[in-house]
């Protein structure tokens, strides 16, 4: 006699799907077509960041955390940045402070058009993304025109950021945050009412706060869970502190929550740009100590002092104390923490990366068990994960 | 009440129709879109782009190897040789930048004390070979002779923020 039972159907979703958000290969066992097991393998985006960082310089290992989340790259260089600065005990002027927080600000928003647009193409609202997309092109060129890319920015630095923003540009982002709030509004005319939005996402994927607690949620995810917990408030860091902002909160912990979430979320942030751009201070954008922060080039060219600086920190870098620390910071899709070791040379001795995505991709099985198969791509749109940071 | 309105609504499909009027404003703004190689996008001075090696007005190529971007760069891939030339003065015999390898992230430029690399504004330099991306010093130099104009007028501007 044969076994009567039948098999449950093994399928793999991705990692060439579209819908898998990267590069994902989910293991689904069906029954029909419900899920009974999914099991994400990851590490297809693996490229070693953790370790290549011990081969490096502080300075050049700086540009690895762009290509982390690399829909929110200036908001991991943050993390990294901090780390350093606490563990050297240098003070950032106010005014890299300000732009900063400026900018995590705008990653916040490229990260959260994209998550909320892809999101409504994977349940089938098509125009939010092609909407979407020219509004993330007005925010990759505030990237480009501060930094030098759109992208890869390597703008924040230990001491500060960079180059100061250039003229006009401050302005500029004044008028588009003016804009911008509209274009939410016609966004939201699109999902939020829509029945057919509406019914591919809410009671799907539920996470009570229990539940999000034990899974390690943070970000965005764990409050619409109903939790307000914000890095950003509960342990501030440069000048979020000064900044009057709210933390929106769902109710339900569904699909639907977590957009709604997002959606706020991207109206809190424009009202700190606009509070960034009003209080903006001048000054200074680095630490003058320059034994960590090269000299300005007028310096460099004339003074034999700043000149040694600039060979030293172009060659050598800086040594950083022995010692660790973890500092984390709230990137849009949650808790960005850097575990940094510090032996005392110029290279960092361990440097773990927390990176939020990790444990959303760690419950899919637990939220898509008993769902449909077309629930979990609503419920995988809706968690945030991006493969930059999930494989490192 | 309130049910009959939410029924009211339901059957109406009132949200659908307010999307479709909204996506129906939209048709009637102007596009966003570039007609890509006849139009292209807003490239600020800052942009870090395709490298180059620059010379002085007198035609002397300017780097005077000394390293720095070899020691910077994050991705190893700049390669520099160098010998004293017949006239004593200290000249690369050698500058490879493997185009491959690069991740822009402009740090050589930050280095050179002599404004002699630069990442320029020219953003398409793609090849149908691999072996084409191996830049070596001849390529980066016609690089710089080419693209000269744009690349004095973008460091001028940003001058007095570096």
């Amino acid at each position: 006699m044969t076994d009567p039972t039948i098999k449950p159907l093994t399928m793999n979703f991705g990692p060439q799907h579209p819908a898998a958000h990267g590069v994902l290969r989910l293991v689904l066992e069906m029954d029909g077509e419900v899920i009974e097991r999914a099991d994400p393998h990851i590490g297809l985006l693996h490229r070693g960041t953790e370790k290549l960082i011990e081969h490096k310089t502080y300075l050049q290992a700086l540009p690895y955390f762009d290509r982390l989340d690399y829909v929110s790259p200036m908001n991991q260089e943050h993390a990294f940045a901090l780390a350093i600065e606490k563990m050297l005990q240098v003070e950032v002027p106010r005014r890299a402070q300000f732009i900063r927080v400026l900018y995590c600000e705008i990653g916040r928003i490229l990260n959260h058009l994209l998550n909320l647009t892809t999101f409504a193409i994977d349940v089938g609202a098509m125009t939010p993304l092609l909407w979407g997309f020219e509004e993330r092109e007005h925010l990759m060129e505030f990237y480009e025109r501060a930094s030098g890319a759109r992208l890869h920015a390597a703008y924040f630095r230990p001491g500060g950021v960079h180059q100061d923003l250039p003229d006009g540009l401050l302005a500029d982002i004044d008028a588009w945050a003016d804009r911008f709030p509209a274009f939410i509004n016609d966004m939201e005319g699109l999902l939020t009412e829509n029945r057919i939005f509406k019914q591919r996402t809410v009671d799907i994927g539920v996470v009570t706060l229990d539940e999000a607690l034990d899974l390690g949620f943070t970000g965005p995810c764990i409050r619409a869970s109903g939790l307000p917990w914000d890095l950003r408030k509960t342990q501030p860091y440069d000048v979020y502190d000064e900044l009057e902002f709210d933390i929106p909160t769902g109710k339900t912990g569904d699909c639907y929550a977590r957009y709604l979430v997002r959606v706020e979320e991207m109206r809190q942030s424009i009202k700190i740009i606009r509070q960034c751009i009003e209080m903006m201070p001048s000054g200074p954008v680095m630490a003058e100590d320059h034994k960590i922060t090269p000299p300005r080039r007028d310096d460099m060219k004339t003074s034999m002092e700043a000149l040694i600086h600039h060979f030293k920190l172009y060659t050598e870098g800086f040594h950083v104390p022995a010692g660790s620390t973890y500092t984390a910071v709230e990137a849009p899709k949650g808790e960005f923490g850097v575990f940094l070791v510090a032996d005392g040379s110029n290279k960092p001795y361990r440097c773990k990366l927390r990176a939020p995505g990790f444990y959303f991709m760690a419950s899919m099985d637990q939220l898509s068990r008993g769902h449909m198969l077309a629930d979990s791509v609503a419920i995988l749109g809706s968690l945030d994960v991006v493969f930059g940071e999930i494989d490192r | 009440m309130s049910s009959l309105v939410a029924a009211a609504r339901s059957f109406l499909l009132l949200e659908i129709i307010k999307g479709l009027g909204l996506t129906l404003k939209y048709l009637f703004k102007p596009k966003a879109t570039l007609n890509y190689p006849y139009e292209k996008g807003f490239i600020s001075p800052r942009f870090r782009g395709e490298h180059a090696l620059r010379r002085y007005p007198n035609g002397e190529e300017r780097c005077i190897t000394c390293k720095l971007c070899e020691a910077i760069c994050p991705a190893q891939a700049i390669t520099i040789e160098s010998e004293p030339r017949p006239d004593g003065s200290r000249r690369t015999t050698r500058y490879d930048i493997d185009m491959t390898k690069c991740i822009y992230c402009g740090f050589c430029q930050e280095a050179c004390p002599v404004d002699a690399i630069v990442e320029g504004p020219n953003f398409e330099f793609a090849t149908e070979t691999r072996e084409e991306l191996y830049y070596d010093k001849e390529k980066l130099l016609s690089n710089g002779d080419r693209w000269e104009t744009e690349i004095a007028r973008n460091l001028a501007a940003d001058a007095r923020y570096r």
